[in-house]
């Protein structure tokens, strides 16, 4: 077996032909058999599958894509249940794009906050408010509801918004370290949340425990987006932005920056790294990613009120990071989709079996035994198996390894290109 | 080379879609026909009916005894539907009093063609997002158990509910309040759910209308045990009645230490109150406190008592008060489900059809109430009862009831 | 607006006390183990409501058989308080032993992780637990110690409004007093004692002092969680009903109150959750007062967490502990 693998590794056409197998095989299976979550949850993890081939990166995102784009909706679409999957799938990409803002904050910055829904609420309620007559309780101006098209501004209306907040959140907290900051965080995130629950006096803003209903759903050449198979794409969009923004910031000065920071933060300072921005831009980055994905949110659910974020929230975030890998963003997309899915699919399609069991009295589950009621406890679990024996995560963050040799090289080029150009400089001059 | 790669890599990408391409056409006429020939053979001959109640979480006792009873609803139509050539399935689903999840179980209720008819929820704030993709679907909904008034006002057409609203509860309970029990100063507490507030607001407009002085309106934390803070308030405000918006675990909490700071004043609540553990909580400080319910005794009348057997011997648990209106919203939905299907020729009806005979249902006579939907989808019988605890004993003794109109 | 305070300030002060009081015990645990071992132990929280559920289903378990009736109150009340400290005291030596020793040279993250993961597991199980026994998790205990006492706080000075006190109050009180008394002493006047703030100090010389460091840790875990346990019995009888999840927020305040007192200090500790109880209780009587309406009484918890906030931020040391300087 091991042999096998070995030689798959080693030839890219193997890979190929395993991979587009793969795919095909679960493809028709989800086609074929409508109901089967089993061949939905297989058809994406032909994306893990994919993770673990050695393409090029380029080659990776065009399967990927075409996969999310075309094939998972395409394979759906047949039955039934087609909005149910593009539902779990929205969801799922919410859920990622979430968990990717707080790994910069957790995993790459090394700052535990656990209040991180905050910010989720924050883009949530930023539409809400004025997607619906609320605003024209306490707006001087203007006529509210705003119609759908304002969505898409929105969305970046409501990164700024998170983003700043962060910032808001950051500044007090940079005193704090450790422990201490994983205290503040939760007690800002409980302040948000009684805030929102309580701002409906004296100015009625936030419509209180009552929550806003009927926000205006996103309206793009007078279509309106109502269903999930559109938010399928909406989120996808911005999940494959805030994939590449992280990417990008990752490798790029700040990310390292925030690496330093994680790992030693008084030697960081000592090589000239600028702790109060270098923090600040981890809560500001993370927070503007929920921030869009609470926009549209509001939007999909059509109703916005303050029990949808709980710390139970935080921490399921918090979970998905954990179980994937700090630091390491494939492993925290993993970590999250299978989080959510687990909690959405699994959990509840294994309460209904149960269910239907013992009404057809085959066998007596006990009501406390509920799987659907069992999510603390699994991750509790998740929580304490991870952090003891796997605290890397599932798919551990990767440094990149550097050639020595074609560094020296590209130095060599470097300096060889200097020389020229300075030569180009005298000749110019003279 | 890496370009030679990418290009084979692509060539067989290409060639797999072009393949899948190429098979879905005959595909999606096979799938037609599976469906096709199941309309007639075994497979779609049952028909599930959904409930969307918290099976966990604080409320968990009243969503379960919602389930419960239609459970035991569903059950004794079987035999029924048989005769029709149907059989009847439940499909409980667990809205965890939570909106995300009440709306992602819609989501998989409406994927499920099998689903004809959903009957919950029982908290409004997940009632009313759920609802809206109930309304995609044309899955008729009847709620046995949500009172706030945005339910039905938004006017969807699957929308129905047996229990009275919000805005005829509270000012029926102040009406009652000021009235009757003659309170002139009231305190108003409410749990800062979507529930508690809607009904303590309903509350307080119906008094202050009738001439009563409201000298608190406070909120509480669900999820407290030391609710001293709120009641030192009333202590020095001395209200001639307390009225609490809130659910049953609060509830029981606020009143007994209410009573243990010598305020015996008259405490008023709603229906969120009518629960067997409020008094399991509260002991023998439940007395002199009233309740609003939309729920009316299900013991009171024959039909209710055998119903309260029927329920103990099946589940071994004593009713809830919401067991007879799950019974009852069963009830309701299966007799528009029959009549959909008399009317469609014995032959499965669509979920529309379901839909407008579910809301054209008239005079259904349930074990609690009678149902006849308004435009709305509200119950044109649906009734106010008033209890009152006069001893440590659920259920409590019937004092008055309120009809519309 | 005066005066109306000054009418229920006796009131306010009792039942801030009485919330006080389990705070500063809770405190308690936090502190000691963060004294030790600089982690948060999140699961404190949980095991306090442990605590309140083993004790209560013991009282629930002596009614049953109607063993309660026929033994005085008070006597049943030590019976509980040992037998669930007992039992709490190890399940947090095991707590310590399974989840937080294998991670004492880990990243402080991963083991604050573990904590919040062993808070989350216990709230589930005792949920389960309590649930299949009893078919609803919320649990209602009998009721001890239910005599009213009236205070008349009138002939003072008429200001003041009377004020009434349940005798459990009198109970939660003398048994806190007690336990932290008895803290106090253990901590600063015996061998063991000495032991535990030699290993707060400095774990490796105090290693060299042959101090069996593991030994004291885990004794520091029994003492901590005994307190807590005992800590949620107290709370069941003073307020009667408990459910899984009173532990969180709960301990979170407590929590708050180790810092509020110098985390790390058992003497502010105990001021810290008087203090914080105290606190509480006056804004939720008194905030729509004092702010015409505008804030109602729902914002106590965000003025808690605030005190939090604040003191971490400006004065982290706390109001009685020393300032630590970070070494390099």
């Amino acid at each position: 077996m091991k042999n096998v693998l070995h030689t798959i590794q080693q030839n890219k056409r193997l890979q190929a032909i395993v991979v587009g197998l793969y795919i095909v095989v679960t493809f028709f299976s989800l086609y074929l058999a409508q109901k089967s979550v089993v061949a939905f949850l297989l058809l994406l993890s032909s994306l893990l599958l994919l993770y673990f081939t050695t393409f090029s990166n380029r080659v990776k995102w065009l399967i990927g894509g075409v996969v999310m784009v075309v094939l998972l909706p395409l394979a759906a679409s047949q039955g039934e249940a087609y909005q149910s999957y593009m539902e779990v799938a929205t969801l799922v990409g919410i859920y990622i794009a979430m968990a990717l803002g707080l790994n910069i904050v957790v995993g790459m910055a090394g700052l535990l906050d656990l209040g991180f829904v905050a910010f989720f609420a924050l883009g949530a309620y930023t539409y809400g408010i004025f997607a619906t007559g609320q605003a024209n309780n306490f707006m001087p101006f203007g006529h509210y509801p705003l119609s759908g098209e304002s969505f898409w501004v929105f969305i970046f209306i409501g990164c700024f918004v998170a983003a700043l907040f962060g910032i808001l959140l950051g500044v007090p907290v940079l005193r704090v370290k450790g422990d201490y900051l994983a205290i503040v965080t939760l007690g800002f995130g409980e302040i948000i949340r009684i805030i929102f629950n309580n701002l409906d006096k004296p100015v009625n803003i936030t419509n209180g425990a009552m929550g806003l209903a009927s926000v205006q759903p996103p309206r793009l050449f007078g279509i309106d987006f109502m269903y999930p198979n559109q938010f399928y794409y909406i989120v996808l969009v911005i999940l494959i932005t805030v994939i590449f923004a992280v990417r990008r910031l990752e490798f790029s000065k700040i990310g390292r920056a925030w690496k330093a920071v994680r790992e030693n933060e008084i030697a960081a300072q000592a090589m000239g790294i600028h702790l109060v921005k270098t923090k600040l831009m981890a809560f500001a980055v993370g927070a503007s990613f929920s921030g869009m994905m609470g926009v549209v949110f509001a939007a999909k659910q059509t109703f916005v009120d303050p029990t949808s974020f709980t710390l139970l929230e935080s921490i399921t975030i918090l979970v998905m990071v954990i179980l994937g890998g700090m630091g390491s963003v494939p492993g925290v997309i993993l970590g999250a989709a299978l989080v959510t899915i687990l909690n959405l699919q699994v959990l509840t399609e294994l309460t209904n079996w149960l269910n239907q069991l013992s009404l057809n009295g085959v066998i007596n589950v006990p009501d406390a035994l509920s799987p659907a009621k069992m999510q603390r406890f699994i991750f509790g679990v998740i929580l304490i198996l991870f952090a003891l024996y796997r605290p890397q995560g599932l798919l551990p963050a990767k440094n990149p390894v550097f050639d020595e040799k074609d560094l020296k090289d590209a130095d060599k080029l470097i300096n060889a290109g200097v020389q020229k150009e300075a030569t180009q400089h005298v000749h110019l001059d003279s | 080379m890496v370009l030679k790669k990418t290009l084979s890599i692509l060539a067989t990408t290409t060639l797999a879609v072009g393949i899948l391409a190429g098979c879905s056409g005959g595909q999606k006429n096979d799938t037609a026909n599976n469906g096709g020939n199941g309309g007639g053979g075994g497979g779609s001959n049952v028909i599930k009916i959904a409930t969307q109640s918290p099976l966990s979480g604080g409320s968990a006792t009243l969503g379960e005894s919602i389930k419960l009873g239609a459970q035991l609803a569903l059950e004794e139509q079987q035999a029924n539907f048989e005769k029709l050539g149907f059989k009847l399935e439940l499909v409980p689903y667990d809205d965890q009093g939570d909106p995300k999840k009440g709306v992602a179980n819609a989501q998989l209720i409406g994927a499920d063609k099998q689903v004809f008819g959903v009957v919950g929820h029982l908290n409004s704030g997940v009632a009313i997002p759920s609802s809206e993709i109930y309304e995609k679907y044309s899955i008729p909904m009847v709620s046995p158990a949500n009172t706030a008034t945005d339910v039905t006002d938004r006017g969807l057409k699957t929308v129905n509910r047996i229990c009275a609203r919000d805005d005829f509860q509270g000012p029926a309970g102040a009406k009652f309040a000021v009235e009757t029990l003659g309170a002139k100063k009231i305190f108003i507490i409410q749990d800062k759910t979507a529930y508690g507030t809607g009904l303590a607001e309903a509350f307080k407009k119906g008094a202050e209308e009738l001439g009563a002085q409201i000298l608190g309106f406070e909120g509480i934390t669900v999820g407290e045990k030391d609710f001293n803070g709120v009641l030192n308030q009333v202590l020095a405000k001395k209200p001639d009645l307390i009225y609490f918006g809130g659910l049953y675990t609060e509830g029981g909490l606020l009143i007994k230490q209410a009573r243990d700071k010598g305020i015996n004043v008259p405490i008023m609540g709603g229906d969120g109150l009518d629960s067997s553990t409020l008094v399991q909580i509260a002991g023998d400080a439940v007395k002199n406190t009233y309740m609003t319910s939309a729920a009316g005794l299900a013991t009171a009348t024959d039909a209710g008592k055998q119903f309260a057997e029927k329920y103990k011997q099946k589940f071994g648990k004593e009713i809830e008060s919401y067991s007879a209106y799950g019974y009852d919203a069963m009830g309701v939905l299966l007799k528009g489900l029959e009549n959909a299907i008399k009317a469609n020729g014995n032959k499965l009806p669509t979920r529309q059809q379901v839909a407008e005979e579910v809301r054209k249902v008239q005079d259904y006579q349930g074990v609690v109430t009678k149902v006849s939907f308004d435009e709305k989808g509200d119950n044109k019988y649906a009734k106010i009862y008033i209890y009152k605890f006069d001893e440590a004993k659920y259920p409590a003794k019937l004092e008055n009831e309120v009809s519309k109109q | 607006m005066i005066n109306e305070v000054l009418h229920t300030l006796p009131q306010v002060l009792i039942d801030g006390l009485t919330l006080g009081a389990v705070y500063a015990i809770v405190a308690l645990g936090y502190t000691m183990v963060y004294g030790i071992l600089e982690l948060i132990n999140f699961a404190h929280g949980e095991i306090f409501m442990t605590g309140a559920f083993v004790g209560t289903a013991i009282l629930l378990t002596f009614a049953g058989f109607g063993w309660l009736a026929s033994m005085p109150a008070l006597v049943a009340l030590v019976l509980v308080l040992v037998v669930t400290s007992v039992v709490t005291g190890l399940l947090g030596m095991g707590i310590e032993r399974v989840a937080y020793r294998p991670l004492r040279n880990a990243p402080k993250l991963i083991t604050l992780i573990t904590a919040i993961g062993v808070s989350f597991l216990l709230q589930d199980i005792v949920r389960f637990i309590a649930e299949l026994k009893n078919g609803n998790y919320i649990l209602t205990g009998p009721s001890l110690f239910s005599g009213q006492i009236g205070i008349k706080a009138s002939s003072i000075s008429s200001i003041f409004n009377d004020a009434s006190v349940k005798s459990s109050f009198f109970i939660v009180l003398i048994v806190a007093v007690i336990m932290m008394v008895t803290l106090d002493f253990f901590v600063n006047k015996t061998k063991w004692g000495m032991a535990m703030r030699a290993v707060a100090q400095d774990r490796e010389t105090a290693a060299l002092m042959s101090v069996n460091v593991n030994k004291v840790i885990a004794l520091t875990f029994f003492i901590g969680s005994a307190l807590g346990g005992a800590t949620g019995v107290l709370f069941a009888i003073q307020y009667g009903t408990i459910d899984p999840y009173i532990g969180f927020i709960l301990g979170l305040k407590a929590f708050t109150a180790a810092v509020l007192g110098g985390i790390g200090n058992i003497r502010g500790a105990m001021f810290g959750g008087i203090l914080i109880g105290i606190m509480e209780m006056f804004a939720a009587a008194n905030l729509p007062v004092i702010s015409h309406g505008v804030l109602g009484a729902e914002y106590k918890d965000v003025f808690a967490f605030a005190i939090l906030i604040i003191v971490l931020i400006f004065k982290p040391e706390g109001l009685f502990g020393k300032v630590s300087i970070e070494k390099v």
